[in-house]
């Protein structure tokens, strides 16, 4: 059971929460012009590090808002936490 | 007419008063269920740094809560923290009273107010042993030093989403779950409460 740290509610279980899968995945500029590859990517591919993972969450049960979570996939450690206007702490938004 | 329909409704564990009133535990570890049913309930979201807000602070009489687990108590009204710009205020007062007045302080401003009275039934378990009771599906720390009077959050007990809200040290909970789960909630907690009726197993 991972213990999520919500920007607004603090410390809850993560039963509490709803995953939302990679953060920092933006929209493309320009959708329109996208060919069907470019589409693919943006919509199926995502990373899968080993290590510390920027990824969204939702806590659904609580005060219903998203925000995003560092987490090591490899130890399931969740380093921190912050929230959707805040950048990736440490650094590169991937 | 609103009187002629408000005598017709039924609320959600009507059907489980008599059952409610037979699991009463007594004595050292006591705890008891009751329900209040037909609570005035509005929700109200506005940004808490607006004008709007500070209009419907001056209405409610108390400032809005800004943290989670806060409430402000004011007259008939309780305000809970649902979310940063997210309140639920709980009131002894008419509906359909209360619902305008804040709707007039918000004046057309972003935000929205809501009567949603009826998604939520209020279950009240009291006594020396509720918290144990609820320590059996809450996965909240409810010891004293982290939860007291006056507080009130969004969690769980078992499978069901509350607002659970702590009243006094006896101590009693209010929970809050929306209607159609608390039949459920209702008899997970008779379950839960039965134990206490036998001596401590050391």
């Amino acid at each position: 059971m991972l213990l999520i740290d919500c920007p607004w509610c603090g410390p809850r279980d993560e039963t509490e929460y709803h995953y939302g899968g990679q953060a920092h995945v933006p929209y493309p500029e320009t959708p329109a012009e996208l060919t069907d590859e470019q589409w693919a990517r943006y919509v199926f591919y995502r990373d899968n590090p080993k290590g510390p993972f920027a990824e969204r969450w939702m806590h659904s049960i609580g005060c219903r808002r998203w925000f995003n979570v560092l987490r090591d996939t490899a130890t399931h450690e969740v380093l921190t936490s912050y929230r959707l206007d805040a950048p990736r702490p440490g650094g590169t938004d991937v | 007419m609103a009187e002629s329909i408000a005598a017709l409704r039924t609320s959600p564990v009507a059907h489980l008063a008599e059952r409610m009133r037979d699991a009463t535990v007594t004595g050292a570890r006591g705890v008891t269920l009751t329900e209040w049913p037909y609570i005035t309930m509005v929700n109200l979201r506005v940004d808490p740094s607006s004008e709007a807000a500070d209009r419907i602070e001056k209405t409610l009489g108390t400032p809005l809560p800004q943290r989670c687990g806060h409430t402000a108590a004011s007259g008939p009204h309780t305000v809970v923290w649902l979310g940063p710009d997210e309140w639920l205020l709980l009131s002894q007062a008419e509906t359909a009273a209360v619902a305008a007045e804040l709707q007039e302080a918000l004046a057309g401003d972003p935000g929205s107010v809501v009567d949603v009275s009826a998604n939520r039934t209020t279950l009240e378990l009291s006594g020396p042993a509720a918290r144990q009771v609820l320590e059996k599906g809450c996965p909240l720390d409810l010891h004293p030093r982290a939860f007291g009077p006056g507080q009130a959050v969004s969690t769980t007990v078992g499978p069901v989403a509350v607002l659970l809200w702590q009243i006094d040290d006896a101590p009693t909970y209010r929970l809050l779950p929306r209607s159609s789960f608390a039949d459920y909630l209702a008899r997970w907690l008779i379950d839960a409460m039965s134990e206490y009726r036998g001596p401590a197993i050391p």
